[in-house]
C-alpha cells in the first residue's frame, strides 16, 4: 500500500505574495477564499495578494511564495500554462476536485470528446481541447493538495494560516464515518441500508450528506489507503447494482486513482469501456 | 455517583408512574439523557418525558445491519444496544482543553472551566455499566486523572435497565459482563407487565426511590422480572471464548488471518467509535491568523486512522493488517497488561456497525481454531537426554 502524500513545507519569511489561478472549474473554490467573511480582512492583512482574477484586476508580476490552484488541464494551452505557474510558484496548492482528480469534467475519460464537441458546439472545430479532463499533479510537481467540490473553506483558512507560520497544514485524511460518529450521526449505511462512500472517502466536508440521510458521494475524493474492493464487494452482495455504483465512484473525483479502478472494474465485470473508445 | 456494590432496596413502579421518576429526578438539577429515536436508530439524547422513550419499538441487528422493528407490546426499553454509548456524554467527542492568548507581558495561558452538566443517564445496559467500569481505570485510576471525564462521571445519576431480550450481537455473557446489572448505577430497572422492579444501589438511589409511588414488590412480580432477565440470557447466541486469549493473540501476530481480515477491513474507524471502551484522542493546537490565540483542542481519534500513528516523519501502522491487528491485539489482549481488565464488554457494537460486517469474535476463533488443531510440535528438548 501506498504512503500518504508526502507533503514539503515552504520556507519561513515575510508577507508572503499569494496568487490564485484558474483552469477547468466552475470558480467556486477560488470564491470559498471570498467566502471567509469573518476571516477575509485578515487574510488580506497577512499575505500580499498579488494575482487574483477573481477578486481583482490588479496584477502583480511573479515570482509568487503561494499558488492557489483551481482546475483541471483540459487544452493544451492550459498545459502549457501549468508549467509557466509553477515556474512562478514557491508552493503550488491545488484547491479542489477539478484540480486534484481532473473534477467532474473528468467523466469525458469514458467518453468520446468529438461526440461531445459535435453534440455542444456549432462549429466544433473552433475549439481547441484535449481528450481527457486531468489533474495538475499530473502534469507539475504539488505541493500541498487541497480536496472536496468545493473546498472547505476552513481548510483553506488553515493553509494559509500554516504557510504563514511556517508548520505543516492540519488536514486529516482520515475517512468520514470518523466525522460522523463525532457528531453522532447515525451511520446510513447499516441503519438504512444507503450505499455510502464515507468509508473511503476523504475528510473535510464535515460528513454533511448522512447527517441528511443519503449517503455520502466521494466530493473529497479518496482517503488515505481507502479499501474500495471491500466496500464495492459489500454493496454488490447487499443489493447495489453496477449501476448505483458506477456514478457513485465515477463523479466529481472520477479520475482519482482509487475511485477511477474501483469504478473500472464494475465497468469491466459489467461489459463496459474503461477508456471512453481510446486505445 | 453511584458506588453501590449491592442492591438496597426492591420495590415496584407501575408504568405510569414511570414519569415520576424522570420529574424527580429532572426537578433534583439533573438533565435526563435517555434512549430515544432518531435517524432509524435508537439513540442516547436528552429527554423530557417518558413520551420521547422508543415506547414499543425495538431493533433487530446482525453483522453490519441495523433496523427498527415495531413490537406487538408497549415495552418502553425493549430493545438493545444502539449506535451511541454513554462514553459521548462522559468523554465528549471534541472539547478545548487549553487557551493561550499572546499579550504584552507574554502568553496567557488558561484551563477553560468546565462546569459539566449533571447527567442522569435512563437505561443503561450491564455492558455498559462495565464499560464505564473500563473507562474509569483509563481516566481516574491511572498516573494522571482526567479532569473533564472525572467531574462528568462524579456529577453522573445512573438508572440502570436489566435486558430483557438479546441481540443476535450480543455476547455480555462470555465477557461476564451482563445482562444483570449488579453494580455501579443509583437505581436498577427490570421491565414486566404493568411496570418495573426498581432497586437502588447507592445513597442517591435510595433518596430518589424514597420520593417515588412504588408499591411493594412481590415474590410473583419478582418471579417475572427474574424471568423476564433470563429470557435475555437464553436469547444470547454470541459466544466468545476468552481461554488465555491475550497469550492466544500475542503468540499469533504473524497468523495469516491478520492479512485475511486486511482484505474487508475498510479501516474507516466505525469499530472505534462505537465501542463503549475506546478511548483514543488525538491534541491539536489551533491558532487564528495572527497567532495571538491558540485553542489546544481535543477530539476522539482512532487507532485506526493513519494519521494517529504519525511520528517524527513517519507513520508507523501504515496498512490495514497492522492497524487491525493493533486494535484486537489492544482490546482483548494487551489491554489485560495496561488496564487489568479485557478493554472488550461483549456489546456488539463493533460487529453491527462494521460496514463490511467483520466480526470480532469469529477472527478471534479463526485464530484459536487453526492454532488448536495443529499438532503439538515436538521440540529437540522433548528428546533430550
Amino acid at each position: 500500500m501506498k504512503s500518504p502524500v508526502e507533503q514539503t513545507l515552504p520556507e519561513i519569511g515575510t508577507k508572503k505574495r499569494l496568487a490564485v489561478f484558474k483552469f477547468a472549474s466552475c470558480d467556486g473554490c477560488q470564491l470559498s477564499l471570498l467566502d471567509c467573511e469573518d476571516e477575509l480582512l485578515a487574510v488580506a492583512d497577512a499575505v500580499e495578494i498579488a494575482y487574483f482574477l477573481e477578486a481583482t484586476s490588479r496584477i502583480a508580476p511573479g515570482p509568487y511564495d503561494v499558488a492557489l490552484v483551481e482546475g483541471s488541464i483540459t487544452t493544451p494551452y492550459d498545459a502549457e500554462r501549468i508549467q509557466e505557474v509553477r515556474r512562478q510558484a514557491s508552493y503550488l496548492v491545488t484547491i479542489g476536485a477539478c484540480a486534484t482528480s481532473g473534477g467532474i469534467q473528468s467523466l469525458k475519460n469514458w467518453a468520446d470528446h468529438e461526440d461531445f464537441l459535435r453534440c455542444v458546439y456549432a462549429r466544433p472545430d473552433y475549439i481547441s481541447t484535449l481528450e481527457t479532463s486531468t489533474a495538475i499533479a499530473d502534469h507539475v510537481a504539488v505541493d500541498f493538495e487541497l480536496r472536496g467540490c468545493p473546498i472547505n473553506r476552513y481548510q483553506l483558512i488553515d493553509v494559509l494560516k500554516s504557510l504563514i507560520a511556517g508548520r505543516r497544514p492540519r488536514t486529516p485524511s482520515h475517512s468520514v464515518c470518523l466525522d460522523c460518529k463525532r457528531r453522532a450521526t447515525v451511520c446510513v449505511e447499516v441503519a438504512q441500508g444507503l450505499p455510502c462512500l464515507g468509508p473511503v472517502t476523504h475528510t473535510g466536508c464535515g460528513a454533511i450528506c448522512p447527517a441528511y440521510d443519503r449517503g455520502c458521494y466521494g466530493c473529497f475524493g479518496p482517503a488515505a489507503q481507502p479499501n474500495c474492493d471491500s466496500l464495492v464487494a459489500q454493496y454488490l452482495d447487499t443489493g447495489s447494482t453496477h449501476e448505483d455504483l458506477i456514478p457513485l465512484l465515477h463523479n466529481f473525483n472520477a479520475d482519482a486513482p482509487e475511485f477511477r479502478d474501483a469504478g473500472n472494474q464494475i465497468r469491466q465485470s459489467a461489459g463496459l469501456s474503461t477508456t471512453g473508445g481510446r486505445p | 455517583m453511584q458506588d453501590g456494590t449491592e442492591i438496597r432496596r426492591t420495590e415496584f413502579l407501575a408504568t405510569d408512574d414511570l414519569q415520576t421518576l424522570l420529574d424527580e429526578l429532572q426537578s433534583q438539577g439533573y438533565r435526563t439523557v435517555g434512549p430515544t429515536i432518531d435517524q432509524g436508530a435508537i439513540i442516547y439524547d436528552e429527554i423530557e418525558s417518558v413520551d420521547d422513550l422508543p415506547r414499543g419499538w425495538t431493533d433487530r441487528q446482525e453483522a453490519g445491519k441495523y433496523r427498527l422493528e415495531e413490537r406487538d407490546d408497549d415495552a418502553f426499553f425493549g430493545y438493545v444496544v444502539g449506535p451511541h454509548s454513554w462514553k459521548r456524554f462522559l468523554f465528549p467527542a471534541a472539547v478545548t482543553v487549553a487557551t493561550a492568548e499572546r499579550t504584552d507581558q507574554g502568553w496567557q495561558m488558561r484551563t477553560p472551566d468546565h462546569d459539566a452538566p449533571r447527567y442522569a443517564f435512563l437505561g443503561v445496559r450491564a455492558c455498559e455499566l462495565a464499560a464505564m467500569r473500563v473507562q474509569d481505570r483509563v481516566f481516574l485510576e491511572g498516573a494522571f486523572v482526567d479532569p473533564i471525564y472525572q467531574q462528568r462521571r462524579d456529577r453522573a445519576f445512573i438508572v440502570a435497565v436489566n435486558c430483557t431480550q438479546a441481540a443476535a450481537t450480543c455476547f455480555c455473557t462470555s465477557m461476564n459482563t451482563g445482562p444483570r446489572c449488579n453494580s455501579g448505577f443509583d437505581l436498577a430497572l427490570t421491565e414486566i407487565s404493568g411496570g418495573f422492579i426498581i432497586e437502588s444501589g447507592s445513597d442517591d438511589g435510595d433518596d430518589i426511590l424514597e420520593r417515588l409511588p412504588t408499591q411493594p414488590a412481590e415474590d410473583a412480580l419478582l418471579d417475572q422480572a427474574e424471568s423476564a432477565r433470563q429470557q435475555a440470557v437464553d436469547q444470547i447466541t454470541k459466544k466468545m471464548d476468552t481461554d488465555g486469549i491475550r497469550d492466544l493473540l500475542m503468540q499469533n501476530l504473524d497468523h495469516p488471518r491478520w492479512d485475511d481480515v486486511a482484505t474487508r477491513c475498510l479501516s474507516c474507524t466505525n469499530c472505534t467509535m462505537v465501542c463503549p471502551t475506546c478511548f483514543c484522542s488525538s491534541v491539536s493546537e489551533v491558532s487564528d491568523l495572527t497567532g495571538d490565540h491558540v485553542e489546544r483542542q481535543r477530539q476522539w481519534d482512532s487507532c485506526f486512522n493513519i494519521d494517529f500513528s504519525y511520528m517524527n516523519g513517519g507513520v508507523v501502522r501504515n496498512g490495514i493488517r497492522s492497524r487491525y491487528r493493533q486494535w484486537l491485539t489492544h482490546k482483548l489482549a494487551t489491554w489485560h497488561d495496561q488496564f487489568d481488565t479485557s478493554g472488550c464488554v461483549g456489546c456488539g457494537r463493533c460487529i453491527t456497525w462494521c460496514p463490511v460486517e467483520i466480526d470480532l469474535t469469529e477472527e478471534v476463533a479463526a485464530i484459536r481454531q487453526s492454532t488448536t488443531d495443529k499438532a503439538p510440535e515436538r521440540t529437540d528438548e522433548d528428546d533430550a537426554p
